[in-house]
């Protein structure tokens, strides 16, 4: 593992850069694919209203998958987080549209561990509403 | 009805191994959106010091949402799938998921409760490769909403 980020380089607050990501029909169809997860209230709008839902909905594990990617980008090496976790507190509706939904992610150092290791600590909201509970990431820097 | 708390403890057998492949990996990570090269090409994943591409860090629900299957459709648990949705997820990685590594998993009921007529099952599934190296172990809860007609007695 080989962080780009050297631990000596950061502090308590230092902040990652904040991404937004794009979420269509089309990109829940290919997570979906991906996945192997074809649960119908993550594409079929009639499936989602009978079981109470606003639209269809993003799959959790996609929007945590957006998540991940500020940390990533930051570390430069992926293989530098070593730990990550989120609760699953909104669903992300994905209205039939062109510009479908965003997920906006924001992240700072949040306490700064032994053996060169931080906790990240996530901000993801949709439509200005938090999606995610406590998303927080132990990563390795170098 | 409640989901029995007999089942707290309960493990599974190993599963199957799962093969990651390259092509794979690069479809997961074209279906998040993510171009990093270190999930692309071979040569940009070595210069990390990884022996081959690795997976986003995600991809292991690939593997524990197959493992899961086991617990979430055991007969005997009877647990209502249609009423399923995902609490939470933790990931602690040993090493990131890379291709050419055989997976399998072992999953265990780490706990049951009930929680405002809502049942929160909440299993651990441990990935290794068919070696034995720890890869990640994924913490995972499922909370069963109750059903409307629960409240009749």
């Amino acid at each position: 593992m080989t962080a780009k980020i050297s631990f000596d380089d950061v502090a308590v607050g230092t902040e990652l850069p904040a991404r937004s990501f794009p979420v269509t029909r089309e990109t829940l169809v290919r997570y979906a694919g991906a996945s192997g997860d074809f649960n119908p209230i993550h594409w079929n709008g009639r499936f989602a209203a009978e079981v109470g839902l606003p639209d269809v909905i993003a799959h959790g594990m996609f929007t945590m998958a957006e998540a991940a990617r500020v940390v990533t980008d930051w570390l430069g090496d992926p293989g530098a987080l070593i730990e990550f976790g989120v609760r699953f507190t909104k669903p992300v509706a994905v209205p039939d549209t062109v510009e479908g939904a965003t997920i906006e992610v924001t992240g700072k150092v949040a306490v700064l561990l032994d053996d060169r290791r931080a906790r990240v600590d996530l901000l993801v909201t949709s439509g200005g509403a938090k999606v995610l509970g406590v998303p927080r990431a132990v990563v390795q820097l170098a | 009805m409640p989901l029995d708390a007999k089942f707290i403890g309960r493990t599974y057998p190993p599963t199957e191994p799962y093969e990651v492949g390259r092509e794979k990996i690069r479809e997961f990570a074209a279906a998040i959106g993510d171009p990093d090269p270190a999930y692309n090409d071979p040569e940009a994943a070595k210069a990390l010091g990884h022996p081959d591409v690795i997976a986003p860090p995600t991809f292991a629900i690939v593997v524990t949402m197959r493992a899961a299957d086991q617990v979430v459709h055991d007969p005997e648990l009877g647990l209502d799938y249609s009423r399923v949705v995902h609490g939470d997820q933790k990931f602690t990685y040993t090493r990131p998921v890379r291709a050419g590594d055989r997976l399998t998993v072992v999953t265990t009921v780490d706990n049951i409760k009930s929680l405002a007529g809502n049942d929160i099952l909440t299993t651990r599934a441990e990935v290794t490769t068919v070696e034995g190296e720890h890869i990640v172990t994924a913490l995972s809860s499922l909370v069963a909403r109750a059903a409307a007609d629960d409240s009749e007695a």
